[in-house]
């Protein structure tokens, strides 16, 4: 499934799409930046609630294919416009983190 | 043997939110040279994580990387505070990060763990109050 097809399965927010085409390979999650890095796996959705600009870099450098905000967790246009730029595809969710990870199981099979 | 690229970086430890730009551009430049994507993303994150402890431990540094025929070298240089314990500094967990950087997702005590993980030799070179030197290496 790639990004886009997640996102309307998730019925997601889109906040930054520069590749929508993007394969999603395999899930993470988690708020501990160095422990994401050290863990989650190339083409990931990654899913947690930390917003701030340092997740744009963590993304990016751990290659994976989308970020999901849960929670409506705040983020900032500054923060979404970084994202984009560094072509980041980011998406946000109402549902917790628990429950996302429930639905990708049940609709998204992975 | 001899032919090499060098890149070469000021990290600024005043400035957190641009933390991180040298490793992004890195991952840039290794992209552009064609390189694999688990190198670039071994590099990467290797220096990523010693370019934020520079910024958060050590008011910021240096740092080099040297593509050379058979591995990427990544050295990071401050004249910061120094490690006074390296062994408990590798420990997983281990971290000194205050309140305020761990509220931004740091302090995990994962950053030196991931860059001996990811990377073939690493080798932390550090005198108290004089400041800390990593070497790291990536065969290619
Ligand atoms: N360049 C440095 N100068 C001085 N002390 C350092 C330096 N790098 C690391 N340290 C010390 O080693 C500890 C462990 O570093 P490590 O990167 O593993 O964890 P952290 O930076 O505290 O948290 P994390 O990397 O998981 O966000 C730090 O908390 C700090 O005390
Ligand atoms: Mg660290």
């Amino acid at each position: 499934m790639n990004v886009n097809e997640l996102a309307s399965t998730l019925n997601c927010e889109i906040l930054s799409l520069p590749d929508g085409e993007r394969l999603v390979e395999n899930i993470y999650t988690g708020d501990l930046l160095s422990w994401v890095m050290g863990r989650a796996e190339s083409g990931c959705a990654w899913i947690t609630i930390m917003t701030n600009v340092n997740v744009c870099a963590v993304a990016s450098l751990v290659d994976a294919a989308c970020v999901i905000i849960a929670e409506n967790a705040e983020i900032s246009d500054e923060i979404i416009a970084i994202a984009s730029v560094k072509g980041v595809n980011m998406l946000r969710s109402c549902a917790s983190v628990y429950e996302l990870c429930v639905s990708i199981h049940e609709k998204a099979n992975l | 043997m001899d032919e090499q690229l060098i890149f070469r970086y000021e990290i600024d430890g005043s400035n957190f939110t641009s933390a991180g730009e040298a490793s992004v551009s890195v991952k840039k430049k290794l992209r552009q040279l064609g390189f694999a994507p688990e190198i670039i993303r071994r590099v990467s994150i290797a220096m990523y994580e010693g370019e934020i402890n520079m910024v958060i431990h050590a008011h910021g540094g240096k740092a080099e990387v040297v593509v050379k025929n058979d591995r990427i070298e990544i050295i990071l240089d401050d004249h910061g505070p120094g490690i006074p314990n390296i062994d408990l500094a590798m420990q997983e967990g281990f971290s000194t990060a205050p309140d305020n950087i761990r509220s931004l997702g740091f302090g995990a005590g994962m950053g030196l763990p991931n860059m001996k993980r990811y990377t073939d030799t690493m080798a932390i070179q550090t005198e108290l109050g004089v400041g800390t030197r990593i070497t790291m290496t990536v065969n290619i």
